[in-house]
């Protein structure tokens, strides 16, 4: 595209209704991969999780993972897909380095899964949530590619590099492919709704327990496809679709992002390339990939070293019984439970932590306790961090424990928070980490004792007004105890004292 | 020693069992006669791309040394063997006939290999094949023709020429090969030996570099019937990294073979394949095979004529079929993993691309890219349901010709081969005129139904041996052995002994 | 669509550009002939099943061959890369790559 300037987001909304079409790839987090029998696991060391199955050598044949086939099935009931009777898989021909058979085994026409829809909750701004349904075209199997460090040239990117270094422990993870139909008629909404979406979908693939669903890893990835057609005219305009989309609020961002872009591109007269484009986490901008070219051509047909999945119905409602509640039913549950307002669940949801409070929850602390704790402390380091929140190294059943310890009086909010450091830098549990950072609460009346009498003694003024009855000036005595304690003392105890002492 | 060679694979196994003979005697015998006439690419049989001396002798060794001490791994256990290069084998090359692999050691065996090591058979080496396994005479390989054992300047058949040569020639009892189209009857047939296809998914293709996945099948190319049924039963039978393996255990194949060689095939119902003859097929061809028909009557068979309509289209079908899964199987090599890599001339740090193109071009020979390049357009948006569906369809309708045949008799035969063995360059470059050698062959891997070809005679105007073909249904590959071994036992009774001790002595020939 | 038994050399070209193949200007002139030649012996078939007649994919009729979910041991990353033309920390080691990362 040329230099053209973005319009803004209201522009874009004044002359073009936005159509969205989102596909996301799912990694299932079985102990094998799709076609063969090697480890899944991540971050091993190179070319160590391989054999002549997923190295694409002459000679190997693909076996399907029967889990992975289980973990289709059960993604696709979730999101209230029919399940097909008989489906094949079908090779996707087209080379690049990555890919070792220069084929990637998929599902083409015969997906297993297909003709299903979301009901995706969606904040608004200042009003009351909306429910919109996103339609699913379909999900289907497929294998995930090798991965290329580049060597050379600046920036350790593709382009410029002078070779390239390909690790293939990542070739064959299954993966699940979900796509959307395109999403139309959402206007201002598109960025919220799209957001919402994957957001939803992750909760649902977790909820599923078919992955780890890690964006920050990969193991879920978003393609965002976007069009513009001119407002009120129906229709779906030129498309482009952008990858590396591996964020919640960078599917939010790219969604916006390509409404200008587009927007910018129709309203000078030009038109929309067909395109895949690149999103830039750090610039928060799409860059122009590949063209899709009618030389793209990848010639898929049936994988006949394959035999047709054929799931039978009893298999199918077998699994459908397995399936967890449904997120948005559970959510409503949850919230009437817990007794959080709207906007308070809004928020616990919107930072990626309604899982992790739940979880809080069920380990002991209360709901309010583990909401305060996660959206105020927690999504702050998270923020600081630059990851997801669920990628902190602090667990549910930790942030319980420190609840407990405040309520035990063993220490204060304060002191808490230099748990949660401690629990960050990984010095141990809870209860190591007050014990090494020495971070109890004086609970000994003697030593406090003596630091409330020393505090009267040199504050007659404020002791004379707390024993003419104005209690509120205890603050000022507590102050004075709690700096000669070095914090370390329990201020309601403190209170105590000094009113009973001044009785 | 070199009448250890003339024995039967079955002879060799009551040798070993009796003490006459060692492992090391035998596949140090069958080493000699490779030295003596396998020569190289410019003359000699040139059955063998690769010859294992130091394994096979050692794998001998360790025979011997597990029938001492009375753990014998299965009744072939010493016998030695060759395989198809097209075949896994590790530390021994497997370069499928192509530049491009050339070389390359696999770090794995195919399931076939693993089950012959298993079995104690020493590996004498890599038989020679046509590139991919693309062709009917041998003489696309990238390192040069194998030879007829019947006429060297003749074609040994192809793909699987080197293994069916090196039987042929007394190099080998036994040999592995595989058949897409017919690459292991036909050559069969041109050189006087025996050949099986099995039911498709009866053996295991794990380790078959494949050529077209839905027509592959890996099988025994021997001398005899009953040595075929043996290896069959060796290397057959479910294994799970093949997805269309079918899952029941392989038997009585053997018992089949001992039994039709009694001569006795009364009750059988036997159709001759109407489309199957005519125009084309040689004289001396038809003549052999009208002789077998009347042998298979005279032993109590029935014989009627059937109609398979649709076979007229299996050649069209086939050569879009192959080429489409070769095209696809075709592109891993790529120069990225392993294999050949050439870097363009004239390109100042070239891109991945660029050398993929440039080892491809210069790793492929011509048979190969014809064929990339024709099911590259089969597949392609606009071509596929006019070419790639409708082949699947005729692919159907072939399949429907069986099944109505299969109602009314119990096998179908035809001659292997239109003609005996043409000569080396002959039809080199006319694609379609070497494609017409695979006529009769192909409707069985369409189908993916198990076919033999027993040695017929030789034809009266070349005096060079002709094929008979015997198909059977699905999963009844017993019937092609007993109707195998029963004309095999005729004819030699009528010859006065096995076809092959007509052939020309070649002692010396490779000097 | 109907099937045209000619094939001509820029089409070649193309089929050759899909297949990763650098035909030179003189395998372009001796192969294009010998393809459209194959293609016409092929042409027949497109008038021979009528759309009642289904496709046959697999020639053995099998559904549902699957494995469990248990881990196989595979190559050693020695084994991995023994057959590899260019080897750089333990990856396998190819020229720089045009277009997109994936």
């Amino acid at each position: 595209m040329s230099t053209t300037e973005l319009k803004t987001f209201e522009e874009a909304l004044e002359s073009f209704d936005p159509a969205m079409g989102l596909e996301v790839h799912v990694e299932l987090s079985t102990l094998t991969k799709m076609f063969c029998g090697c480890p899944t696991e991540f971050g091993a060391e190179p070319n160590t999780q391989v054999c002549p199955t997923c190295l694409g050598l002459p000679g190997a044949m693909p076996a399907v993972n029967a889990k992975a086939v289980e973990a289709a099935i059960r993604i696709g009931l979730a999101l209230n897909c029919e399940i097909a009777e008989w489906c094949r898989f079908a090779r996707k021909n087209y080379f690049y380095p990555d890919m070792p058979k220069n084929f990637q085994t998929s599902q083409y026409d015969e997906p297993i899964a297909f003709e299903g829809y979301m009901d995706v909750t969606v904040p608004v701004e200042g009003g009351e949530d909306e429910i919109v349904r996103v339609a699913i075209e379909r999900a289907h199997m497929e294998e995930d590619t090798g991965k290329s460090l580049h060597v050379g040239g600046a920036t350790g990117r593709i382009h410029g590099a002078d070779h390239s270094l390909v690790d293939y422990n990542r070739a064959g993870i299954p993966l699940i492919e979900i796509v959307t139909k395109p999403i139309t008629g959402m206007g201002e909404k598109a960025p919220a709704v799209a957001r919402a979406y994957v957001a939803q979908l992750r909760e649902l693939i977790i909820a599923l327990g078919v992955s780890d669903a890690r964006m920050d890893q990969g193991s879920i990835r978003a393609d965002v496809n976007l069009s513009l057609a001119p407002k009120g005219a129906g229709g779906l305009g030129t498309r482009s679709e952008t990858k590396n989309v591996n964020s919640l609020r960078s599917v939010e961002r790219a969604v916006r992002y390509e409404m200008q872009r587009h927007a910018a591109v129709l309203s000078s007269g030009g038109s929309v390339l067909q395109e895949t484009r690149h999103w830039h986490e750090d610039t928060g901008i799409t860059t122009s990939g590949r063209e899709k070219s009618d030389a793209e051509d990848y010639r898929y047909f049936p994988e006949p070293d394959l035999v047709p999945v054929a799931p039978s119905r009893e298999w199918v409602e077998e699994l459908r019984a397995t399936l967890p509640e449904n997120p948005t039913v559970k959510r409503a549950r949850l919230q009437a439970e817990w007794g959080f307002s709207d906007l308070e669940m809004r928020d616990t949801v919107g930072a990626g932590a309604f899982g992790l409070v739940e979880q809080t929850i069920a380990a002991g602390a209360t709901p309010t306790a583990a909401r305060k704790w996660w959206l105020s402390e927690l999504a702050r380091r998270a923020n600081e961090a630059g990851v997801e929140i669920t990628a902190l190294a602090v667990t549910p059943a930790e942030v319980a424990a420190v609840q407990g310890l405040v309520d035990a009086g063993t220490i204060n909010d304060k002191m808490a928070r230099q748990v949660f450091d401690g629990l960050l830098a990984g010095e141990g549990t809870p209860e190591e980490i007050v014990a090494s950072r020495g971070l109890a609460l004086v609970s000994d009346d003697g030593a406090l004792g003596a630091a409330v009498d020393n505090a009267i003694a040199a504050n007659p003024d404020v002791a004379q007004k707390i024993r003419d009855g104005k209690v509120a000036a205890a603050g000022a005595l507590i102050g004075s105890v709690m700096k000669e304690m070095r914090g370390q003392a329990d201020a309601g105890r403190v209170r105590e004292l000094i009113l009973e002492k001044l009785a | 020693m070199s009448d250890l060679t003339r024995r039967t694979a079955a002879q060799l196994v009551d040798a070993l069992a009796t003490g006459e003979v060692t492992s090391v005697e035998l596949t140090q015998a069958h080493l000699d006669r490779i030295a003596a006439v396998d020569g190289t690419a410019d003359a000699g049989i040139h059955a063998f791309l690769h010859v294992d001396a130091e394994g096979a002798l050692a794998q001998a060794a360790a025979s011997d040394e597990r029938r001492a001490a009375g753990r014998v791994a299965h009744a072939l256990d010493g016998v030695p063997i060759a395989v198809k290069d097209v075949l896994t084998t590790t530390g021994l090359p497997t370069t499928c006939g192509s530049k491009i692999l050339e070389g390359w050691v696999p770090p794995y065996d195919a399931t076939v290999v693993a089950r012959v090591k298993a079995a104690g058979l020493p590996i004498l080496g890599k038989t020679n094949m046509d590139e991919f396994a693309m062709g009917s005479s041998t003489e696309h390989s990238a390192y040069g023709p194998t030879r007829n054992p019947w006429d060297l300047d003749r074609i040994p058949g192809g793909s699987g020429g080197g293994s069916a040569a090196a039987v042929a020639s007394f190099q080998a009892p036994l040999a592995l090969g595989t058949d897409t189209g017919g690459s292991i009857r036909q050559p069969g047939a041109v050189t006087g030996t025996v050949g099986v296809k099995p039911t498709y998914g009866g053996v295991s293709r794990y380790g078959l570099v494949a050529l077209a996945n839905s027509l592959d099948q890996v099988g025994p190319v021997t001398r005899t019937v009953l040595d075929s049924a043996l290896l069959h039963e060796l290397v057959g039978g479910h294994d799970p990294l093949d997805s269309t393996s079918i899952d029941r255990p392989v038997g009585g194949l053997v018992e089949a073979a001992r039994q039709g060689a009694t001569g006795d095939l009364t009750g059988l119902k036997v159709g001759i394949i109407s489309e199957l003859a005519g125009d084309g097929w040689q004289p001396g061809v038809m003549t052999r095979f009208a002789e077998s028909v009347a042998l298979l009557e005279q032993a109590g068979a029935e014989v009627v004529e059937v109609s398979c309509p649709s076979f007229v289209h299996a050649m069209a079908a086939y050569y879009l079929i192959l080429p489409a899964e070769a095209s696809s199987n075709l592109a891993k090599f790529d120069a990225m993993r392993y294999g050949l890599r050439v870097l363009p001339e004239g390109v100042d740090a070239p891109s991945a691309e660029q050398v993929m193109r440039a080892s491809r071009d210069v790793g492929f020979g011509d048979e190969v890219k014809r064929r990339i390049i024709i099911g590259t357009y089969a597949l392609s948006s606009g071509y596929y349901d006019a070419y790639y569906g409708q082949a699947q369809k005729v692919r159907t309708l072939i399949s429907r010709d069986f099944a109505a045949a299969y109602e009314k008799v119990d096998v179908l035969v035809s001659p292997t081969a239109p003609t005996t063995a043409f000569r080396l360059g002959e039809k080199l470059d006319d694609p379609l005129a070497m494609y017409l050698n695979d006529l009769a062959t192909i409707p069985a891997n369409l189908a993916g139904v198990p076919g033999i070809s027993v040695p017929a005679g030789l034809a009266d105007e070349d005096g060079l041996p002709v094929g008979f073909q015997v198909l059977a249904p699905a999963l009844a590959d017993d019937r092609v052995y007993r109707v195998g071994a029963a004309l095999e036992a005729l004819l030699e009774e009528k010859w006065g002994g096995a076809l092959l001790t007509q052939a020309p002595e070649l002692d010396g020939a490779a000097r | 669509m109907p099937a045209r038994a000619e094939i001509s050399r820029d089409e070649v070209a193309h089929l050759a550009e899909l297949a990763r193949i650098d035909l030179s200007d003189a395998e372009l002139d001796h192969l294009a002939p010998q393809l459209s030649v194959i293609l016409e012996s092929v042409a027949s078939i497109t008038a021979v099943a009528g759309d009642d007649v289904p496709p046959t994919s697999h020639p053995i009729p099998m559904t549902n061959v699957f494995r469990d979910d248990v881990v196989r041991p595979g190559l050693t990353a020695e084994e991995a890369l023994s057959g590899a033309p260019a080897v750089e920390e333990q990856r396998f080691s190819v020229p720089r790559i045009l277009g997109d990362e994936q």
